[in-house]
C-alpha cells in the first residue's frame, strides 16, 4: 500500500474509533440531563442516585472520546498536509470555533458536573450537566459544518495568488454554516447519538433486570432511555431523508453506489436487496418526485442531463477541462510573460469548475467502493429500524410495567448494544467511503491531499495509534462492566 | 479593517493562546510530583484529584490552539505538522495518555496497572512541554523544509510543503538553541505545578514539598531561561522586507525587542511576575504565588511570539530555502475569513468570564482528603 492507502485507513481509523465514543456522549448526555432535570423538579433522592450512575459510565467514556478526537484534529495537518492548505481558509474556521463556543464549554462543566456536587447549588449544577452535553452538541454542528463543506463545497473560489480554496466574501461564511449538507448531517448525527445513548442505557437496565437487581432503577431508566431514543430515531429518519436528497443534489456518485445503480433513470426503483426493487421509490426519495431522473453510475460517467436540465458533462470531459486548468495554472504561476500570464489565467478561470478532475488518472476513478456503500446503507437502514422496534416495545412495556419476566427482550435489548455501534459505524462508511475519491467533492481527490511523508511512516503511526486506542476501548469496556456490575447507588428495589 | 491589521490581530491571539497553554500546562509540571516518594499514596491522589479538576482546561486550550492556528495561519498548519511530523506525533500521543489516565489509573479493571497510568501522566508533564517548547524554540532556529505552490499541479509530487529530512521534526532536539527553550519550559511547567498545588491542595507535608522542589526548580530554569534569551539576543534572525523577501539579519532578535518598547516591557513584566510568584511559594509562607507566575507566564510567552512575528520578521523560517519561510503575511487565511474569525473572537472574553466563575466556585473549597471523599466522583 502506498502513502496515500496509509493515510486514508490511518484516518478511517481513528474516526471510527472516535465515533464509539461521541455518540454515547451524546446520547447519555441528554439521558442524565433529563435524569438530573428531573431531581431538581420532584426532590427526589432516587433520581439524583440514578442520574450520577449514567454520569459515571459517561465520564469513563469521555476520556477517550477526547483523545481521539485530539488525534483527528491534528492529523488533517499531518497526514493532509495539502488538504490542510488547499482548503484551511474554510476549513479551519470551523476548528476555531468549535474550540472556542463548544469545547471549553464542555472542558469547564464537565469538571463542574462531577466534582460540584457539594459545590455549587443544585440549579447551577443542573445547568452544567446540560451545558456539558449542549457544548458536545454545538461541538457536533461545527465539525460537521466542516465536515459538510467537504461534501458540497460552497462560498468558495479558487485564489491563483494563494493556490487555495478561499471563502468568498464575508457573506459567504454564511453559506458556509448553514450549507444544507451540514445542517442535515449535524441533525442525522447527533440524534443517532441519542439513539446510541438510548438503546444503551436501555440495554444495560435490562441486563439489571435480567439479573433482578435494581427494578426500580431499571424501569425508570428504560423509560428516560427509550424516549430519548425514541425521538432520536425518528429524527434520524427525517435527518436521513434530506440526507438522501442532498446526495442526490450534490453528490450523485454516492447515491448510485449506496443503490448500487448501473444505469439510472425516471421512476428509478429502490432496492432493498439485491432482487428485491421497489418501482419508483428511489425517485420519490432522492427527489421527491416518481419522475425525477436519478443518474446511475454509467449516466455519471458518461454525462446526463439532470433535472433542472443542465447538461453534466462526462467525467472524462471534466478530466480535459481540469488538466487544462491544471496546465493553466502551471504556467500562470511560473511566466514572467505577461501576456501569457493573461491568457493563462483566462484559460484557468475558463476550466477552474473542473480543476480536481485534472488530478484523476482515468474516468472510474470517480466510482467509490460499491459493494462497501450499498451493503452498508443497508445495515445502517435495517439495523436503525429494528433499534427502533426495540425501544418501541421496551418502553412501551416500561410504560404499562409489564416488563417482568421478558427475559427474551432482555437478551435481545442487551444484544442491541453491539447493534447499535454497528449501526453508527456503517452510516459513515456510507457518508466518507461514498465520497471517495474526493477529500473535497469535486475540488481535491484524495491522492492530492496528502502529506509528503513516507508509507513506511505512516504505516507505523497507523499501528500504534491502533494499539493505542485499542488498549483504551478494552480497558474501557473493562471498566464499564465493572461499573454497571457493581450497580449504582440507588436502594436495591 | 486591512488585511494586515486582521493578520497582526490573529498573531496576537495565538499568541496569547500560546501563553494560556503554558501556564495551563500546570497541570503537566504538577503530575511529575507523583513520582515524589516522600509522598504517601493519599497525597499523591490528592495532588491527582487537583489537578484532574483542570486537565481538561489545559487539553481544550491545546486544542484550541491547534484549530485557531490552523484557521489564521493554514501554512503553518500544513508545513509543520505534515512535515515535523514525528514531533507532533509524540506529542500527541502523549496528551492522548494523559486524557485516559486520570480516570482509568484508580480503577481496578485497567488491564496495566495504576502505577503504569501514574507514569504516562509523569512522561506526559516531561515530553509535553519539552517538545512543545522545542518546537517553538524552532520559530528562532529555522527548520528543513521548501515550500512551492505549484507542485500541486505536478501530478507525481503534488505536496506543496515538503520537509528536508526524515527525522520529520526530530532533528530539532539537536538544535540545542530550540532545545534551551523546551527545557526552559519543563521547569518553567514544574514550578507552576507545584504552585497550583500548594495554592489548591490542604496538607502540610505537601507544602513543604512544593516549597521544596520551587527552590530546586529556580537554579536549572534561570540557567536554560537567561541562555536561551542570550543566545536569542546574539544570534542572527530571518527578516522579511515589503516584498517579502527574507533574508538573515545579525541581531534581528535584539532589534525586534528595541523597535517593539511594548514588548520589551511586557517581556519584563512577565519575568518579573514569575520570579516574584517564585519567590512567595518558594522562600515566605504565602500560597498565592501561582497568581503571579502564572500570568507571569502568559506575557513571558506572548513577548516570545511577538518576536518571531511581528515587525517584518519571519516567524517559521526555513533554513534550506530561505524564501520558503512562514511569516503572518504570506501564510496567512484570506481577509474574510480572518474578519469571520475576529467577529467569533469578541466571544472570547465571554468564556474566559465563564471559565473563571466556574473555577472560582469549584477551588472556594481546597483538596483535603475529606474533600475527595465526599465527591461522589473521584480520581
Amino acid at each position: 500500500m502506498d502513502v496515500i492507502a496509509w493515510s486514508r485507513l490511518q484516518f478511517a481509523m481513528t474516526a471510527a474509533y472516535h465515533w464509539l465514543f461521541v455518540p454515547f456522549t451524546l446520547g447519555v448526555a441528554m439521558v442524565m440531563a433529563v435524569m438530573e432535570t428531573l431531581y431538581v423538579v420532584k426532590k427526589d433522592e432516587f433520581w439524583k442516585k440514578t442520574a450520577q450512575f449514567w454520569m459515571k459510565l459517561f465520564a469513563i467514556n469521555f476520556a477517550v472520546g477526547i483523545a481521539t478526537g485530539i488525534i483527528l484534529e491534528f492529523e488533517f495537518g499531518t497526514n493532509w498536509s495539502n488538504y490542510s492548505w488547499f482548503v484551511g481558509d474554510l476549513f479551519g474556521a470551523p476548528l476555531a470555533i468549535e474550540g472556542i463556543l463548544a469545547f471549553f464549554m464542555e472542558a469547564t462543566f464537565f469538571a463542574v458536573m462531577f466534582f460540584g456536587w457539594d459545590k455549587v447549588s443544585p440549579r447551577f449544577h443542573l445547568a452544567s450537566t446540560w451545558l456539558t452535553g449542549i457544548g458536545a452538541t454545538i461541538s457536533a454542528y461545527w465539525i460537521l459544518v466542516a465536515n459538510g463543506w467537504m461534501q458540497n463545497p460552497v462560498g468558495t473560489t479558487f485564489n491563483p495568488e494563494t493556490v487555495r480554496s478561499e471563502m468568498a466574501s464575508a457573506a459567504a461564511f454564511w453559506e458556509v454554516i448553514s450549507n444544507p449538507v451540514a445542517v442535515s448531517k449535524f441533525f442525522h448525527s447527533v440524534t443517532s447519538g441519542w439513539v446510541t445513548g438510548g438503546v444503551f442505557v436501555v440495554g444495560i437496565s435490562c441486563w439489571y433486570l435480567l439479573k433482578n437487581r435494581q427494578k426500580k432503577f431499571a424501569k425508570a431508566s428504560i423509560l428516560v432511555g427509550s424516549i430519548v431514543g425514541i425521538v432520536g430515531s425518528f429524527a434520524v429518519m427525517l435527518s436521513g431523508d434530506a440526507s438522501g436528497v442532498h446526495a442526490a443534489e450534490f453528490q450523485p456518485m454516492k447515491l448510485a453506489a449506496a443503490e448500487g445503480l448501473e444505469d439510472g433513470g425516471r421512476k428509478a426503483a429502490f432496492t432493498i436487496v439485491p432482487g428485491i426493487k421497489i418501482p419508483g421509490m428511489l425517485s420519490i426519495l432522492a427527489t421527491h418526485d416518481i419522475n425525477g431522473f436519478v443518474p446511475g453510475i454509467n449516466d455519471i460517467l458518461n454525462g446526463y442531463t439532470d433535472n433542472e436540465g443542465n447538461e453534466i458533462p462526462s467525467v472524462a470531459e471534466k478530466m480535459a477541462m481540469g488538466r487544462e486548468a491544471l496546465v493553466a495554472l502551471s504556467i500562470y504561476r511560473t511566466t514572467d510573460d505577461p501576456s501569457e500570464k493573461a491568457e493563462a489565467r483566462y484559460a484557468l478561470e475558463e476550466n477552474v469548475q473542473y480543476m480536481g478532475y485534472g488530478h484523476l488518472e482515468k474516468p472510474e476513478d470517480v466510482i467509490p467502493p460499491v459493494g462497501v456503500v450499498f451493503w452498508a446503507f443497508r445495515f445502517m437502514i435495517g439495523l436503525g429500524m429494528l433499534l427502533l422496534l426495540e425501544l418501541l416495545v421496551v418502553g412501551f412495556l416500561a410504560w404499562k410495567d409489564k416488563l417482568e419476566g421478558k427475559k427474551w427482550l432482555f437478551i435481545a435489548a442487551l444484544v442491541c448494544i453491539p447493534l447499535v455501534y454497528i449501526c453508527g459505524q456503517a452510516g459513515w462508511v456510507v457518508a466518507e467511503v461514498g465520497r471517495q475519491p474526493w477529500t473535497i467533492q469535486g475540488l481535491l481527490p484524495v491522492n492530492v491531499a496528502i502529506s509528503s511523508l513516507s508509507a513506511g511512516a505512516v504505516k507505523t503511526t497507523f499501528f500504534l495509534f491502533l494499539a493505542i486506542f485499542s488498549l483504551f476501548l478494552v480497558i474501557e469496556i473493562r471498566i464499564l462492566i465493572g461499573a454497571i456490575k457493581k450497580g449504582p447507588e440507588t436502594p436495591n428495589e | 479593517m486591512s488585511y494586515t491589521f486582521l493578520q497582526n490581530y490573529w498573531w496576537f491571539l495565538i499568541a496569547l493562546l500560546g501563553g494560556l497553554l503554558v501556564s495551563l500546562m500546570f497541570v503537566q509540571g504538577a503530575n511529575l510530583h507523583l513520582g515524589n516518594r516522600t509522598l504517601s499514596d493519599l497525597q499523591k491522589r490528592m495532588i491527582l484529584n487537583s489537578t484532574g479538576r483542570k486537565w481538561e482546561l489545559t487539553f481544550t486550550t491545546l486544542v484550541t490552539f491547534g484549530g485557531a492556528f490552523f484557521a489564521s495561519f493554514p501554512l503553518f498548519y500544513s508545513t509543520s505538522f505534515g512535515g515535523a511530523y514525528w514531533v507532533w506525533v509524540l506529542i500527541l500521543i502523549s496528551f492522548v495518555f494523559q486524557a485516559v489516565s486520570y480516570e482509568f489509573q484508580n480503577k481496578k479493571e485497567n488491564l496495566i496497572g495504576s502505577q503504569s497510568f501514574r507514569v504516562f501522566l509523569m512522561i506526559n508533564g516531561i515530553l509535553a512541554p519539552l517538545l512543545i517548547g522545542t518546537a517553538v524554540g524552532t520559530f528562532f532556529t529555522g527548520s528543513d523544509f521548501t515550500v512551492n505552490k505549484v507542485a500541486i499541479t505536478d501530478p507525481s509530487a503534488p505536496v506543496i510543503s515538503t520537509w528536508g529530512n526524515n527525522w520529520h521534526g526530530l532533528e530539532a532536539v539537536l538544535e540545542y538553541h530550540a532545545l534551551l527553550l523546551g527545557c526552559t519550559l519543563v521547569f518553567l511547567t514544574g514550578t507552576l505545578g507545584a504552585l497550583y498545588v500548594l495554592h489548591n491542595v490542604d496538607d502540610k507535608a505537601i507544602h513543604a514539598q512544593m516549597r521544596r522542589s520551587i527552590k530546586i526548580d529556580l537554579l536549572p530554569f534561570l540557567i536554560f531561561f537567561l541562555s536561551w534569551v542570550l543566545i536569542l539576543l546574539v544570534r542572527q534572525g530571518y527578516a522579511v522586507d515589503e516584498n517579502g523577501t527574507v533574508s538573515l539579519e545579525k541581531f534581528k532578535y535584539l532589534h525586534n525587542l528595541l523597535q517593539m518598547p511594548a514588548v520589551l516591557v511586557m517581556l519584563l513584566a512577565g519575568v518579573v511576575l514569575v520570579l516574584l510568584g517564585i519567590w512567595k511559594g518558594g522562600f515566605t509562607q504565602s500560597r498565592k504565588g501561582f497568581w503571579f507566575t502564572a500570568p507571569g507566564a502568559v506575557l513571558v510567552v506572548m513577548a516570545v511570539f511577538f518576536l518571531a512575528g511581528y515587525n517584518n520578521t519571519a516567524y517559521y523560517p526555513s533554513y534550506t530555502d530561505l524564501q520558503s519561510s512562514l511569516t503572518i503575511r504570506n501564510s496567512s487565511s484570506s481577509p474574510f475569513t480572518l474578519q469571520v474569525m475576529l467577529w467569533v473572537s469578541l466571544l472570547i472574553p465571554f468564556v474566559l468570564a465563564y471559565i473563571v466563575y466556574a473555577w472560582r466556585q469549584m477551588d472556594k473549597k481546597r483538596i483535603t482528603p475529606e474533600e475527595i471523599d465526599s465527591t461522589p466522583h473521584k480520581y
